[in-house]
């Protein structure tokens, strides 16, 4: 499929995802959705539950393969390619249930995805991404004695030590206290600052104003929205999918 | 000392010493060889159940293959011992490769159709039309090349080996990411591992010490029926041999079969009775209140256990 019409808008995207489809039996989830990520961009993706969200990162990591449509990262289609290629080329994400190794340490949790998930050999500085995310009182604990929230950050500090440059968020604030989400939020923005491709799938939206650049809405399985937040909820459809007609109208 | 060096001085040398030096003053090497034997499956087992987490009740099969590997090339091609090992080896592999579909089942799915995929070769290699071949359930004899002496000491070579190949899992990258993928196998893709390469290599490294040890088996009986090398008591002593002890380490294994299967031959034939009560009653001490076995007691003390 053809990526040119697409292009004006970002010429230099990280990832384009172009009409992009996935069904389940006769359930489309992903039904024609577009919408592009740039280098050192936050990305939100919203939605009400089951708009498609999750299942975009799940093709966009390699975990389904997509149905129709493109997935372009750096120019090069990555549709239906395994997920540790993808892991490889620089995609990476934490999940919504985090999924650590429980019974193998933080440490070595974190030194596994080091060791197979970076190319190259620069060195790689454990002790700082550990206490980057207050996981490093930790380090010798098996992941299963940590609780949910130092999980999640385990969750992504394995995604981290795979180097991305782009990765995808899924529903990391769920379960976080206020002084937790101010860290996360400051943390995944320095992650951006430095160049990184962030997509934040997200339900608390006080926390995507706060981390997001731009938000794309998703409806079942395809955007209806994009551009910052604060237009979003001015947005007629927008408004009217996530509270019912009578509001939107 | 790094760590490896620390983990094969206190588990790979002391019992590969006492397998070489104990039948220079002990006379049952009947024994001793059957030690050996299950001290190299229940490693076996520890390499696809205890790192990648795939319970192989059909473990036997690849024994079975290694020891009818090894005759057939005997028996039909005159082979020497030593290469026909390598066929019995080989045989074990092929095994494996036509079974790694398996691999895409998990947990109890996975342990059953190995079972029945064991069951299957059994029921062909015993197959009466196929006597021409296998003997079908007339069994084998290779009195030709007996030589249990030799056959002892390549048996205690194949136990260093796998040993050593326990070590390595232990104390490396790859048996890390081995453990990853038993842990969780998406989550392991999304470390960066090509999961199905690292089980598949796995899978086809636990029939090979399964082959080699079934074919120095058959070389060491020398003469058998296809029951005997595919007992399913192979798979389920390997098994809870492993347990026992504690998998994902290498002394675990190690312990299982030496207080397991020690007190099987110290009781175990002689009074029956006594010895199913006194196993019962150790497996169900083990399950209740150590799951992770033996040396889990270690650990839990705060001591690194090899």
């Amino acid at each position: 499929m053809s990526p040119e019409p697409q292009d004006k808008a970002a010429p230099q995207a990280l990832l384009r995802v172009v009409r992009l489809e996935k069904r389940f039996g006769g359930f489309s989830a992903l039904d024609g959705v577009s919408f592009h990520v740039q280098p050192g961009e936050i990305l939100g993706l919203v939605g009400p539950n089951g708009s498609g969200k999750t299942t975009c990162i799940n093709v966009i990591t390699g975990l389904h393969k997509p149905d129709g449509g493109a997935l372009l990262y750096q120019g090069r289609a990555i549709g239906g390619m395994a997920s540790h290629r993808l892991v490889h080329l620089g995609i990476n994400r934490t999940f919504q249930v985090p999924k650590p190794f429980l019974t193998l340490t933080v440490r070595e949790n974190v030194e596994v995805a080091a060791a197979y998930g970076r190319r190259g050999s620069e060195a790689f500085d454990m002790q700082a991404l550990l206490a980057s995310l207050e996981l490093d009182r930790d380090a010798d604990r098996p992941a299963a004695e940590l609780n949910s929230v130092q999980q999640k950050m385990l969750d992504l500090a394995r995604a981290l030590a795979t180097k991305p440059k782009l990765l995808c968020v899924d529903e990391l604030a769920a379960g976080l206290n206020p002084a937790e989400l101010d860290r996360v939020a400051e943390r995944l923005r320095e992650l951006a600052r430095a160049g990184m491709a962030l997509l934040v799938v997200e339900h608390l939206m006080g926390f995507i104003d706060h981390v997001t650049d731009r938000v794309i809405v998703l409806n079942a399985g395809k955007e209806i929205f994009e551009g910052e937040l604060a237009a979003a909820i001015e947005d007629r459809q927008v408004v009217e999918v996530f509270l019912g007609s009578e509001h939107g109208a | 000392m790094p760590r490896w060096l620390r983990h094969t001085l206190l588990t790979v040398v002391p019992v590969i010493a006492a397998a070489a030096l104990l039948p220079l003053g002990y006379s049952n090497q009947l024994l001793l060889f059957n030690f050996v034997v299950f001290l190299t499956l229940a490693q076996g087992v520890n390499v696809i159940y205890g790192f990648t987490g795939y319970l192989p009740f059909g473990y036997v099969g690849f024994f079975g293959a290694g020891a009818y590997g090894f005759s057939l090339c005997v028996l039909h091609l005159h082979m020497a011992p030593l290469a026909a090992l390598g066929v019995g080896a080989a045989a074990a592999i092929l095994l494996g490769l036509l079974l790694t579909p398996l691999l895409r089942l998990s947990g109890a799915y996975f342990a059953i159709a190995n079972l029945a995929a064991s069951l299957a070769v059994y029921q062909v290699v015993s197959n009466p039309n196929l006597e021409n071949i296998t003997k079908g359930p007339y069994g084998i004899s290779l009195s030709g090349v007996f030589n249990p002496t030799l056959a002892y000491s390549v048996a205690v070579l194949i136990l260093a080996a796998t040993l050593g190949l326990a070590v390595y899992l232990r104390n490396s990258r790859f048996g890390l990411s081995l453990q990853a993928i038993r842990e969780d196998a998406i989550s392991a893709s999304m470390a960066g591992i090509d999961v199905v390469r690292s089980r598949t290599l796995a899978w086809l490294l636990s029939a090979l010490v399964a082959g080699l040890s079934g074919g120095v088996f058959a070389w060491y009986v020398s003469v058998f029926y296809p029951e005997t090398v595919f007992s399913p008591e192979f798979s389920i002593f390997a098994i809870v041999f492993a347990l026992f002890g504690g998998v994902a380490t290498v002394t675990g294994p190690i312990l299982g079969v030496i207080i397991l299967y020690g007190i099987y031959n110290a009781i175990g034939i002689s009074t029956p009775q006594y010895f199913q009560l006194l196993y019962g009653l150790l497996i169900m001490g083990l399950v209740l209140f150590l799951p992770n076995g033996l040396v889990s007691l270690f650990k839990r003390w705060g001591i690194d256990v090899p």
